[in-house]
């Protein structure tokens, strides 16, 4: 991919992210969308650029702060919208809410609601691809809370132990709902531990897509040449309250000024200022933009206008039939 | 053509079989390929198929149900082993909260074609550690069928169907059973998921009873029938789904029932069961309903309590006393079952 296609594509997808979720701020006090949300606003340039470098024929897994997740992947909103507002148009026919996305057909396999719980799926997708000889790689995404689990060890080491094809991509934002690591650890530096396995360990602090989009590369490299997995610890900073759309630094956990700085930084305005360098006409940038502000605007209306399903959607799919 | 085989063996073949067909299948847990094979059930299929798939596992039984989970959506059809269902239990957020909703989370675009097989055990001072048995908890979670063999043909039987399903199947195998010998079709021939079985006809009353509950009921069942009583005995071999039309059949023929669950009753498969009962048939009944299960406590190491929480032939004989109104049957004269006297059952 030529620099300047690669960046307009990390572009669309932040973009695409950052307006659907400010449509969602908007309008989420109205009551419409009762789904509980965990607002990706933030990670942008971590979905994005992990997601772009995976490419075709790979395989992902996510956590319920998925809207992010579910965007990069796909870059459709007609049925992301009306699953938040539980219409028989939605990825799940409504079935879901915000915390249960996926779409098989890009590759996105599921997400959990509960912490951890993707993470040892991802590795049996992983094995089922070396089983199948089907040359893929699966990537599991999940924030540094996940990392408390016992789930997430135990998943770490049978991919260490089996040498499978995983990408692990920790999420990192300094918080497990409103805690953080030094509340929650007894040791010193987790990716001093993840470094003891088998196991090719990356880390970065970025809002760079870009950056992100080679790190992972590198990541993917290392796993196809050293045939073991592959660990990419990456830093970033919720803007918004754990769940919910509001700012919370009036709760005492953390604090404003340090929200600031990574404002300065912000994973959207940093790729847009990065297309201007490259000699992207405004004109270009803001004619994407247009088109990604009509597809999200056109698809929450038509979320809006679609009926809810009908009753005997409920027991559908509870089994193979 | 049948060939007499035990319980073990039994289940072996279906392995052996259903992986010769199918490529896709793979088998894995603690012990699955080492020297002693799942108490002999995993015997020669390391051998046969190799360690790719066939394969003991660290002790990590939550993230082991997940992989199994992200391998099943991905194609595979994997076979989880427990030695005993009580370690299962350390993978219940995978069972409850992903493996039972996954198909019905992706819409119906993923399927789950996962067989958990785990082990009951009892007696020779299991305690409550190692004698669970938990089907009316699993039964209970939609999305989860649940299976008890209690023949060896059943044990192949039910096996055989479980991987070839495409949903989550529990398969819950019981230790004492393993060594239990029967005519088993040499075929790989699928027992139905949700058929019961009548293992003996009677007109007097029937005992539904699961897993190794049965055995007592059969064996009860000889001994009233030298006091002329005909009990019916009903194996309803799938928790869910359930076949209830057998089992109505069964009570309006007899119009008394005893339910033998093997499991605590509260909460559970006999009060399921009993309501089902009540709701069709209340007006054709003769006798109350009686259920009988485990002590509403846990199961106890040494022989004299382990005896007390426990449902055996001669609780069951009881029971029928008091129900067809008999006098007591002097029973010092019948052997009864004893894994002391290692199990060889009427099967
Ligand atoms: C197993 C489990 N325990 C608790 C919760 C409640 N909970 C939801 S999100 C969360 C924090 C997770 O933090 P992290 O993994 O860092 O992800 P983040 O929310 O920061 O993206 C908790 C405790 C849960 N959903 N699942």
């Amino acid at each position: 991919m030529n620099r300047k296609k690669l960046i307009l594509n990390l572009y669309k997808k932040v973009y695409l992210i950052r307006t659907a979720e400010e449509l969602i701020i908007k309008h989420y006090d109205n009551n419409e969308m009762k789904t509980p949300m965990h607002m990706s606003m933030g990670e942008e340039a971590i979905v994005s650029g992990v997601y772009t470098a995976l490419g075709q024929n790979s395989l992902t897994f996510g956590t319920y702060r998925s809207h992010g997740l579910y965007l990069a992947a796909t870059e459709e909103t007609d049925k992301f919208f009306a699953e938040m507002l539980g219409k028989v148009t939605g990825v799940l026919k409504g079935k879901g809410g915000s915390m249960h996305l996926l779409s098989p057909n890009d590759g996105l396999l599921g997400i959990s609601a509960v912490v951890g719980s993707t993470i040892p799926l991802a590795v049996g997708a992983a094995f089922a691809g070396v089983y199948l000889k089907k040359k893929q790689i699966v990537t599991v995404f999940f924030g540094d809370g996940a990392v408390d689990e016992g789930v997430f060890w135990e998943s770490l080491n049978i991919a260490c132990l089996k040498r499978l094809p995983v990408l692990f991509v920790c999420e990192d934002n300094g918080f497990a709902v409103h805690n953080p690591p030094i509340l929650r650890r007894g040791y010193k530096n987790l990716v001093n531990i993840i470094k003891q396995y088998y196991i090719s360990v990356f880390e970065k602090e970025t809002t760079d897509a870009e950056q992100i989009y080679n790190l992972t590369l590198q990541a993917i490299n290392s796993i196809k040449k050293d045939h073991m997995p592959a660990f990419l610890h990456l830093k970033y900073y919720r803007y918004l309250e754990h769940v919910g759309v509001h700012e919370d630094f009036n709760a005492g956990y953390r604090n404003k000024k340090e929200f600031i700085g990574w404002q300065k930084k912000d994973p959207v305005k940093l790729l847009r200022g990065k297309l201007k360098r490259i000699k992207v006409s405004d004109i270009e940038i803001l004619k994407l933009e247009k088109r990604i502000d009509k597809q999200v605007n056109e698809s929450f209306q038509k979320a809006i206008d679609a009926p809810f399903p009908d009753s005997y959607e409920l027991l559908k799919n509870t089994f193979y039939e | 053509m049948n060939k007499k085989v035990s319980y073990r063996d039994a289940i072996n073949q279906a392995l052996h079989q259903e992986m010769e067909r199918d490529n896709s299948i793979f088998i894995y847990g603690i012990d699955v390929a080492d020297h002693k094979r799942i108490f002999g059930s995993t015997a020669g299929l390391m051998e046969k198929f190799g360690p790719k798939r066939v394969f003991s596992t660290p002790l990590s039984e939550e993230a082991l149900l997940g992989f199994g989970l992200g391998a099943a959506i991905c194609g595979l059809r994997p076979i989880n082993v427990h030695m005993r269902v009580d370690f299962l239990l350390l993978a219940i957020n995978q069972l409850v909260n992903m493996v039972a909703s996954y198909r019905y989370g992706s819409d119906g675009k993923l399927q789950v074609p996962l067989v958990i097989r785990a082990i009951i055990g009892k007696g020779w001072g299991q305690s409550y550690q190692h004698s669970k048995s938990l089907q009316s908890f699993f039964a209970h979670i939609p999305g989860l069928k649940v299976v008890m063999p209690t023949t060896p043909a059943d044990a192949k039987g039910l096996l055989i169907s479980a991987i070839r399903d495409n949903n989550p199947v529990v398969v819950l195998e019981h230790r004492m059973l393993y060594d239990v010998e029967d005519e088993v079709p040499i075929e790989p021939i699928p027992t139905t998921i949700g058929k019961g079985q009548i293992l003996k006809t009677g007109k007097d009353i029937t005992i539904v009873a699961t897993s190794y509950s049965a055995v007592e009921a059969i064996k009860a069942s000889e001994v009233l029938e030298k006091q002329g009583i005909s009990v019916e005995v009903v194996d309803p071999r799938s928790i869910f789904p359930l076949d209830e039309e057998l089992i109505i059949k069964s009570v309006e023929k007899t119009r008394n029932l005893i339910i033998a669950d093997y499991d605590w009753i509260f909460c559970g498969f006999s009060a399921e069961l009993a309501t089902r009962i009540y709701d069709k048939l209340s007006h054709k009944l003769k006798s109350q309903i009686t259920r009988l299960g485990f002590a509403h406590t846990h199961c106890p190491s040494c022989r004299p309590l382990e005896n007390e929480f426990y449902t055996d032939a001669i609780k069951l004989i009881r029971a029928v006393e008091q129900k067809l109104k008999l006098a007591k049957m002097d029973l010092s004269q019948e052997t009864f079952y004893s894994y002391e006297n290692k199990f060889r059952g009427p099967f």
